[in-house]
């Protein structure tokens, strides 16, 4: 039993109404443990004043740098004695889960044990960056806590200027978008790199997210410092039945107006099976008995609509692989700025391809310890210094899918443009 | 002081023993999916394996008696295993088809909305708030509960011409995200400085060095040595508060909230976009926001009705132009929402493209 609940009026109207409440949450915990009753006691505070109440600090766990968030109190009276002192610390610990998010229910058990032992009871699942968050450690369970967990088989997350914890989206693993193995991706580059996440020292944060296919589920081009991104090279994969299922269940209107009107670059085309064109990049499949639908696949940009429209009638191509993007990153400092390309494509299924793709990853981060200014992002570094200059530095080939168009003013000093072409020549040579 | 164990630096855990044993059987080998009913998936692999996932919201932040609410419904309908979306929605796979309703029925029964798939109004994606961060304007789970208790009906409905994606964020630095909509805090004062304070709590080149502006200088404030800020400059933003806390830019009156649409991550369609201003200076009325919910609803009313099928709210805005987005939602378009910060000219209508 836990000591007298604080009166929480304003915290109270957010138990009523049909979402699942977490001031309901609290509430349960706060019956048990004094840690929860104090913090629910500052919650409250901050709902009354508009302000928040947390101070970071310096609490670790021995042998690593980083992964702690420590939180203590501000709220304290005239002899700065703490106003909710059995939430006075009140740390969080981020954990790295499974790839993908996947848990039995064993683990999530033992999680919640651990957490009832030496923490508030409050789990975050899951943090933006996608760490499990054990919120609600005084700073003496931080240790004891943390190696009940590291016992379990689960690894400390990143905070402050280091690696990040990554994300991979659901995948291989239930989706038949999955154009890699994005679970194994994910586990090649981030343990190879672990030790830039235990103990921080680069620039600014940096973060590697895995979206198995461009309807990128876990928003990497956005919000990653490198974006691994399936895609294919080949045609689209087509599936008559399920092309003539669709046909069915939909009707031509909404074939023409949500699947072939909607197409970006007008790659498909509705045509009468007497009519149909043939070529070595054309898809073709039969909606009835009448009609095909058409895709040119060099026009198209694998932007993944029609194949979320008429799931498993059209599929990626058998010719996997994956674009590698880099530089997304939020706000700070110059405003928010997406990845770009710097791989068109590359295969990612060998040891090879995945030792290639894992040595790519540690450059890109070396790149970055050594050119980044403190608290730069590498999207802004790129911004800073030209993505020319980035790619001769990181030993990468040019590309014009880089680009959106090419160069629209003429302020560059091109007296190196015969050796460029030659350049571009042996490219072309060896592709 | 007791002996300290090394730790075991095990790194990212494979999730392979973790996983429903058919998705771990069929990895890589999907081949098809539809959507059966509002928060059910179906999947099929090319050997004709089958599996549905029904997919439930919960509050993010979850208690030990929530935890072990949800292991136990996993064993006794999922085999004892359950996923997470990035957007803190669970995921029990299925085996048979006869299972899901009876799984419903219990999710439903114990409070957990079943919904969030396709075009509906899935999870908020959000960030700390007043319960953990250290630099807060406002709470964000707070927030999420008085928005999602609004939005709850297009969460377990699929009506939405295609899936809208809300994040909400305490403060500028959107932690929650690029979005459909985003929620996000907006300062609108410069940070009140304690000088008495800074000289022992800032590193203040580090400090000088983060704003975007150059707003911010070494000064000499009562004999002490402090900072100060060009107030002309300053673009309210907060990036001094984090190196310096006692640049306070929280201001429970003046620090409001502001809405932004058309964020998407997504290839499909259009290449991924950001998220664009819309309207600004909501009050920050806890606990439940009124103002904000109803500012959300009335841009998720209009789009509802006027998008077509599969248009994003950015492709919808792209079609019919942002002259009628502000007329169709009534929103006020404002000097404000004319970009100035770097790169902004390509922003400008440079054409005479004009709806009329």
């Amino acid at each position: 039993m836990a000591k007298k609940l604080h009166d929480t009026p304003m915290l109270d109207q957010l138990e009523s109404g049909p979402w699942p409440s977490f001031v309901t949450g609290l509430k349960r915990e706060a019956a048990k443990k004094d840690i929860m009753v104090d913090l629910l006691g500052q919650l409250e505070t901050s709902y009354e004043t508009k302000k928040g109440y947390w101070k970071g600090g310096t609490v670790g766990v021995f042998g690593y740098g980083g992964g702690v968030i420590p939180r203590f109190t501000e709220l304290k009276d005239e002899n700065e004695n703490p106003l909710f002192p059995d939430a006075a610390e009140f740390h969080t610990l981020r954990i790295q889960p499974p790839a993908g998010m996947h848990y039995d229910t064993a683990t999530l058990r033992k999680f919640a044990d651990i957490w009832d032992k030496y923490g508030s009871g409050l789990i975050g699942l899951h943090g933006q960056s996608g760490d499990i968050m054990m919120q609600g450690c005084s700073t003496a369970n931080v240790q004891p806590a943390w190696e009940e967990i590291n016992a379990m088989g689960f690894d400390m997350g990143g905070a402050g200027p280091a690696l990040r914890t990554s994300m991979s989206c659901v995948g291989a693993a239930r989706c038949e978008m999955s154009c890699y193995d994005e679970a194994r991706a994910l586990r090649t580059i981030i343990n190879a790199n672990i030790d830039d996440m235990h103990r921080p020292a680069l620039p600014y944060k940096f973060k590697f997210k895995f979206s198995g296919c461009p309807n990128d589920c876990v928003n990497s081009i956005q919000r990653s410092d490198m974006a691994t991104i399936g895609t294919w090279r080949d045609n689209i994969q087509v599936n008559e039945q399920l092309a003539r299922d669709y046909l069915k269940g939909h009707g031509m209107d909404k074939l023409v107006n949500d699947v072939i009107s909607k197409c970006p670059t007008r790659a498909i085309t509705l045509r009468n099976k007497a009519d149909a064109i043939s070529g070595d990049s054309i898809s073709t499949v039969a909606v009835d008995d009448q009609h095909v639908i058409q895709i040119e696949n060099h026009d198209c940009v694998r932007c993944m609509h029609c194949l979320n429209v008429m799931p498993g009638a059209l599929l990626p191509g058998k010719d996997k692989g994956v674009t590698i993007l880099v530089g997304g990153k939020s706000v700070l400092k110059i405003g928010a700025t997406m990845g770009t390309v710097v791989i068109p494509f590359m295969k990612l299924e060998s040891e090879e391809d995945f030792e290639k793709l894992n040595e790519l990853s540690r450059n890109i981060i070396d790149f970055f310890a050594e050119n980044a200014l403190e608290h730069e992002r590498t999207g802004e570094m790129i911004e800073r210094i030209g993505l020319v200059n980035f790619l001769e530095g990181l030993d990468l080939d040019i590309d014009p899918n880089m680009v959106n168009h090419p160069r629209a003013n003429p302020y560059v000093r091109m007296d190196g443009w015969d050796e460029e072409v030659e350049k571009a020549n042996e490219r072309k040579a060896a592709a | 002081m007791a002996e300290l164990r090394a730790p075991d630096e095990c790194g990212v855990p494979d999730p392979m023993p973790f996983m429903h044993p058919t998705l771990r059987e069929n990895y890589g080998k999907w081949v098809f999916h539809s959507h059966p009913k509002p928060g059910v998936l179906y999947h099929r692999a090319e050997n004709g394996a089958e599996v549905w996932t029904v997919k439930f919201g919960t509050a993010r932040q979850l208690d030990g008696y929530t935890i072990r609410l949800l292991c136990d419904l996993a064993d006794k309908h999922a085999d004892g295993h359950m996923r997470f979306t990035a957007r803190s929605n669970v995921e029990f796979m299925l085996t048979a088809e006869s299972k899901i309703e009876p799984l419903i029925k219990d999710l439903n029964s114990h409070g957990f909305p079943v919904g969030g798939t396709a075009n509906s109004v899935t999870m908020i994606s959000h960030t700390q708030g007043f319960l953990h961060c250290d630099i807060p304007g406002t709470d964000a789970s707070g927030v999420v509960k008085a928005l999602m208790d609004e939005l709850h009906e297009e969460f377990i409905k699929c009506e939405m011409p295609n899936r809208v994606k809300i994040s909400t964020s305490c403060c500028e630095i959107n932690c929650g995200g690029q979005a459909d909509i985003a929620v996000i805090m907006q300062h609108t004062k410069p940070p009140k400085i304690n000088h008495d304070l800074v000289a022992n709590v800032c590193e203040r080149p580090t400090v000088v060095a983060r704003c975007p502006v150059a707003a911010i200088r070494p000064a000499l404030v009562n004999g002490k040595p402090s900072l100060e800020v060009d107030e002309k400059k300053c673009i309210c933003c907060g990036a001094c508060f984090p190196p310096c806390p006692p640049m306070a830019i929280n201001d429970p009156e003046h620090s409001k909230i502001a809405i932004w649409v058309g964020g998407k991550n997504s290839n499909a369609r259009s290449k991924p976009t950001f998220h664009k201003l819309v309207a600004a200076g909501l009050p920050n009325n806890l606990p439940r926001w009124p103002e904000v919910g109803a500012v959300v609803k009335k841009i998720l009313t209009v789009y509802k009705a006027d998008a077509q099928p599969w248009e994003r709210m950015a492709d919808w805005i792209d079609r019919i132009g942002w002259p009628r987005f502000f007329e169709k939602t009534g929103l006020p378009f404002t000097k404000y929402h004319i970009d100035d910060w770097r790169g902004s000219r390509t922003t400008l209508n440079a054409s005479t493209h004009i709806r009329f």
